[in-house]
């Protein structure tokens, strides 16, 4: 599952980030207010912060789910800004992958056909498509339930399926929000696992995460509050590294 | 997304709400099979009244006093057995020129007896209407001349009477005057209401001392081509005319009647067609009303989606396909039961139902038609909707 990294434009790049929503009466919310963030490929990072302090705005913009208010965002060297919708589309679609906190599978839809759903839109015939998919299921270990519907299976097998469903198209990075959040622990820790060494083939991993032995788990640590970034590791490690 | 995948989740998506697509299709269904219901009908009777025309013969003008028109109120006719060979000497060719006198009388053997419709014809009558005879002769000439009370009957009149006996050479009684049975007519069925089959003919002469007046009804004339129709009967109206100063006569031609019938019923089947049109757009709205309810019900698929690499024509592909399939699905149907309806109201009822290609290729094209219609509002809706916000509904 390793891929070659070698283009050396990082996963992330965000300058003066910010994200503002005009609310029915014509107030403005700033979300986001000039978030400064670099994620090489390959990362481990946890985003934590308390609610409402814009973790899932972030989260969205770095998805290309959302544009920015202003400040620039690169996705694996591309400026956001220069794409269209159906460019963005593109590259959600061959460098992201999606796990959500409610998994968000097709409800009367078989697993093996939740998971192969990301390539239809990349136009992969439809045999290596099951093929894909059924490789990805195998590789979370539900090889045993291609045929089952979300309905048949455990949250945890859920999640699971979705992970097999962020994975499906070799992404650059999966983002994460709240990933074992509707999970007991050892589902959760089951997923964590299963994040763990998707990032260890070389995949960059951003979860977003209320709980901090989740967030522990993540080789870097970036707090949000108020629409900014309080404290990175990163920074603190380069920091060490410089004084060192 | 290639357009065979596009289809196959639309199928999927139809499939799980099966009940709801049924009723959604339902309207277009209706619709449909109203449209190809009314126009086989339409077109039915259209066909039978044409075909009834042309079986009377060809190149036939009816002469009759008065206006001929719809809505004109008959005229006491004043044409009698002189102006017959008035016509004739007009139009030169006497054996092209017939004439008929009706009246309704009771007709009996022994002690069945059948209600027929008289008509006093001459010699004449078979080289101008096509009447072709199953059994015996039909009048002569010396027929008329000596007034002989001889009758030709129609195939149903032979058949109540004399029912597998052969009627030649028997007699019957009309108004209490014996008759000698000299021919039976083949099967002809009617026109315009007149049920040929219960005809008899009598020789005019004869007929004319029965009813107790000297006039005749009207008067036929063949004309040896179609070319041939229209002056010969401007000619015989502008004689008329000549002889009757101040007096109204009309010659009908079959062309005439054709056309003026085939107008009023080819209006009639297009209102009908309309009506059923209507029906059809109704099943339109409802397609529009479920497909905005799917949008919204699946907002979150379509956020879905979205984030997984569905652009915004992906998406607004698929939910057209699936609201024209609806109607497309709806509209096959419609055309299958609309067909058989047809067959059925063939088979079972007089009518004569015709199906026309015409009308299945215009409901099949209109149920699509409709289907992109309808269907274009609510894809769009969810082609534009925002993955972020989708995402988030609950
Ligand atoms: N669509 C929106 N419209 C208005 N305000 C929003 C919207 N989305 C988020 N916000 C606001 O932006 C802030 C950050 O929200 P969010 O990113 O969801 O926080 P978190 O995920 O950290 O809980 C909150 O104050 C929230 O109310
Ligand atoms: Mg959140």
């Amino acid at each position: 599952m390793s891929r070659d990294d070698g283009a050396g434009a990082p996963a992330f790049e965000a300058i003066g980030l910010t994200r503002s929503y005009r609310l029915d009466g014509g107030v403005l919310v700033d979300a986001l207010r000039g978030v400064d963030l670099r994620i090489g490929q390959g990362e481990f990072a946890a985003i934590v912060g308390p609610s409402g302090s814009g973790k899932s705005t972030l989260m969205h913009l770095l998805g290309c789910l959302d544009r920015p208010t202003s400040g620039t965002l690169r996705v694996d060297g591309v400026d956001v800004a220069t794409l269209d919708d159906a460019g963005l589309a593109g590259l959600r679609n061959r460098t992201i992958g999606f796990v959500f906190q409610s998994f968000h599978l097709l409800a009367r839809t078989s697993a093996l056909d939740n998971v192969a759903l990301p390539l239809v839109y990349r136009g992969v015939p439809r045999a290596e498509r099951r093929e894909r998919a059924r490789a990805a299921l195998e590789a979370v270990g539900l090889g045993h339930r291609l045929t089952h519907r979300p309905s048949q299976m455990s949250g945890g097998e859920q999640q699971r399926v979705a992970l097999a469903r962020a994975l499906v198209g070799d992404p650059r990075v999966v983002l994460a929000d709240e990933p074992t959040g509707n999970l007991d622990t050892r589902n959760g820790e089951e997923v964590m696992g299963l994040l763990e060494r998707l990032n260890e083939g070389g995949v960059a991993v951003v979860l977003v995460t209320h709980d901090a032995e989740v967030a522990a788990r993540a080789r870097r640590q970036i707090r949000v509050r108020d629409g900014r970034v309080e404290m990175d590791t990163a920074e603190a490690d380069t920091a060490e590294e410089a004084d060192a | 997304m290639r357009t065979a995948e596009a289809l196959r989740m639309a199928v999927e998506a139809l499939r799980v709400n099966r009940l709801r697509s049924m009723l959604t299709m339902l309207g277009v269904i209706i619709g449909v099979l109203s449209v190809v219901i009314l126009v086989a009908v339409g077109t039915g009777a259209k066909n039978a009244v044409e075909s009834e025309i042309a079986g009377l013969g060809s190149n036939i003008i009816l002469v009759v006093p008065g206006q001929v028109g719809l809505g004109a109120a008959p005229t006491q006719s004043r044409l009698d057995l002189a102006d017959v060979a008035y016509v004739r000497r007009v139009v030169g060719d006497p054996s092209k020129v017939t004439v008929a006198v009706n009246s309704g009388e009771p007709v009996r053997v022994g002690r069945v007896e059948v209600f027929a419709t008289l008509t006093g014809t001459d010699e004449n009558m078979p080289h101008v209407f096509d009447r072709p005879l199953r059994r015996g002769r039909y009048l002569t000439e010396t027929d008329v001349d000596t007034r002989r009370r001889v009758a030709i009957l129609g195939a149903e009149v032979a058949a109540k009477l004399f029912g597998d006996v052969d009627p030649i050479g028997r007699q019957v009684t009309i108004a209490g005057v014996r008759f000698r049975v000299i021919g039976v007519y083949e099967t002809v069925g009617s026109t315009f209401g007149v049920a040929r089959d219960q005809e008899v003919h009598l020789p005019v002469t004869t007929a004319q001392r029965l009813i107790g007046l000297p006039r005749i009804n009207g008067i036929a004339v063949g004309a040896s081509g179609p070319d041939e129709i229209e002056p010969l009967r401007q000619r015989v109206v502008a004689a008329l005319d000549a002889r009757y100063p101040g007096e109204k006569f009309s010659a009908v031609t079959q062309t005439q009647l054709l056309g003026t019938i085939g107008t009023v019923l080819g209006m009639l089947t297009g209102v009908l067609a309309a009506i059923a049109g209507i029906s059809l757009l109704v099943g339109g709205v409802g397609v529009s009303n479920i497909m905005l309810v799917s949008v919204r019900e699946r907002t979150k698929e379509i956020g879905l989606r979205k984030a997984l690499g569905a652009r915004g024509r992906d998406i607004l592909g698929q939910f057209l396909i699936e609201a024209v399939l609806l109607t497309t699905i709806g509209g096959v149907i419609g055309i299958l039961t609309g067909v058989g309806g047809a067959l059925l109201i063939r088979t079972v009822s007089p009518v004569p139902a015709s199906i026309t290609w015409w009308s299945i290729a215009l409901a099949f094209g209109v149920s699509a038609a409709v289907g992109v219609f309808f269907g274009v509002a609510p894809a769009r809706r969810a082609a534009r909707l925002d993955p972020v916000v989708a995402l988030r509904a609950d």
